[in-house]
């Protein structure tokens, strides 16, 4: 292909990409530096695989593209709390609940697929994710869900590092940690629901776990690690996208493999690098 | 007469396995050092985590500051510091200035911001303790001595009246668990703080706390090293041998 970059920027459908990707790419990554962190990494497939069976009752209804996110937001987002409360009631340990809820929701989602018939291409297309097929109203909900997060997220910012680094010294500081935990899951469901259009289904734990694992290798502080998470999320869509264009490769594989990259270059730095200076 | 820092009268607490403490009465006043010792499971643990709520309390009634316990709110009046065996992920990537600051939340009302005198004050707390040297390191990256210090440092930030330390000292080797008694005895003095502190060594805390509660799920002693010296209950009980090496470092 012989475009040139300003010729694929003037393109609407990557435009869009661009500009969905990034604000999807940062809320994942910074909300992956507190879900690593606190061992809930999976979490983000968990709600994934409900999102699976949400999307096969939207398209059951005849709910496509940005409609189907008003039915997968709501059950995303109870699926999230169900996990929680499985966790505190249930005498479960996280990745337990995280398990049940899954197949709950993948479940749901083939039983579905299966009953329905029809519209099984449209379903499996989510398990992939396509970026570059994204809609003007589909940019528009992952703006203003993007402002709703990043609201939340500067709001609660301290209370969500004091639970990650010790939820003990957390409670007795005065913090209720129930409800920041309800805090965090709720906004990783929103964050999920997001990026399934961007990685799809499968590949969404991905984009919370690399950006975070990647920035502790070398982060020198707590803001620093969100910073660069955030940062590498950034770069590994906006790359990816330009990677998959020239190439022709899936967009939502090449961003994980540039996610990927990332992750064995800074393990490489700290490990020969930083390391090896303070040895 | 002041109002005492702890109180609890026939305090319970039970576990599924059964009860852990039973019939605990006793009160604190401000400026005490107690010690708490007993065996294992004696329910030293329960006690202080009933007092800040971390564990239910099944009968009876606690207070702090006279208030009930379950009303308890004023967490910027406490620092409190628990077992640090499993106390800090070795990669979590915050510096030791991050994580003294966590220590002021409690005095901050949502949203909780820290302010630049929020950082002038953990600079200081940290001079105070002469770990200033350390306030950019990683906590991950400090010995197990360096990183209770730091955590010393995060109770303290906020100019708590009570400290409560819970086995603060189990990961350390005997020469650093010294220095931290002798570090928390002076604090205790220096700045009359109220000290509650779990720990296994009786001997140790003879040099250092004012009085001893003796738990085994009921209160077996409480009270001044004096007294526990004089008393033949616990010649009978601890054997006239450990009675004396405890009274001895007294």
């Amino acid at each position: 292909m012989n475009l040139n970059l300003l010729e694929i920027l003037s393109y609407g459908f990557i435009q869009r990409a661009l500009l969905a990707g990034t604000l999807i790419a940062v809320l994942c990554s910074v909300l992956g530096v507190f879900l690593v962190l606190r061992r809930m990494s999976l979490i983000g497939d968990g709600l994934a695989h409900v999102t699976f069976g949400s999307t096969a009752i939207a398209l059951a209804l005849k709910l496509y593209s940005a409609a189907s996110l008003l039915v997968s937001l709501p059950i995303v987002l109870l699926a999230s709390l169900g996990i929680l409360k499985l966790t505190e009631k249930a005498r479960l340990s996280g990745d337990a609940a995280i398990g049940i809820v899954s197949s709950l929701g993948i479940s749901a989602g083939i039983i579905l697929a299966s009953v329905g018939g029809g519209y099984n291409v449209d379903l499996l297309s989510y398990l992939f994710g396509n970026i570059l097929s994204i809609s003007s109203e589909e940019v528009a909900i992952a703006i203003g869900l993007f402002c709703v997060v990043m609201v939340l997220l500067a709001l609660y910012f301290q209370d969500l590092f004091a639970i990650t680094f010790n939820e003990e010294l957390a409670k007795v500081s005065g913090i209720r940690t129930n409800t920041i935990n309800a805090v965090l899951v709720l906004l990783t469901a929103l964050s999920v629901v997001l990026a399934m259009k961007l990685v799809g289904i499968m590949l969404i734990s991905s984009l919370l776990i690399l950006p975070a694992a990647s920035a502790l290798q070398l982060a020198r502080s707590f803001k620093g690690c969100v910073a660069m998470a955030a940062i590498q999320g950034c770069c590994s869509v906006v790359s990816g996208i330009f990677i998959s264009f020239y190439t022709n490769l899936p967009t939502s594989a090449t961003v994980m493999m540039v996610n990927f990259a990332f992750f064995g270059s800074a393990y490489l730095i700290r490990r020969f690098l930083i390391s090896g200076n303070n040895n | 007469m002041p109002s005492p820092v702890v109180r609890t009268e026939k305090l319970c607490c039970s576990y599924r396995v059964g009860r852990v403490l039973e019939d605990v009465s006793i009160t604190i006043e401000a400026g005490d050092y107690v010690g708490i010792v007993g065996p294992n499971g004696s329910g030293k643990s329960t006690l202080v985590q009933a007092l800040i709520g971390l564990v239910p309390i099944s009968e009876g009634s606690a207070s702090i500051f006279d208030v009930p316990c379950g009303r308890f709110a004023g967490w910027g009046r406490i620092g409190y510091l628990p077992q640090s065996l499993h106390l800090v992920n070795p990669v979590f990537p915050a510096t030791v200035a991050e994580v003294v600051g966590l220590g002021l939340l409690s005095q901050k009302r949502f949203p909780r911001k820290l302010k630049r005198q929020d950082r002038q004050k953990v600079l200081e707390t940290l001079e105070s303790l002469g770990i200033c040297d350390l306030r950019e390191k990683l906590i991950g990256e400090l010995s197990g001595g360096q990183q209770q210090r730091v955590l010393l440092a995060r109770a303290l930030v906020n100019e708590p009246e009570l400290l409560i330390l819970d086995e603060p000292t189990a990961a350390l080797d005997p020469e650093t668990r010294e220095r931290f008694y002798a570090l928390i005895g002076e604090i205790n003095r220096s700045r009359g703080v109220t000290v509650l502190l779990v720990t296994h060594d009786s001997g140790a805390i003879g040099q250092h706390a004012t009085k001893m509660l003796y738990l085994d799920k009921r209160v077996l002693f409480y009270g001044s090293f004096e007294e526990f010296c004089c008393s033949k209950d616990m010649s009978e009980m601890f054997g006239t041998h450990s009675q004396h090496i405890i009274c001895h470092r007294h």
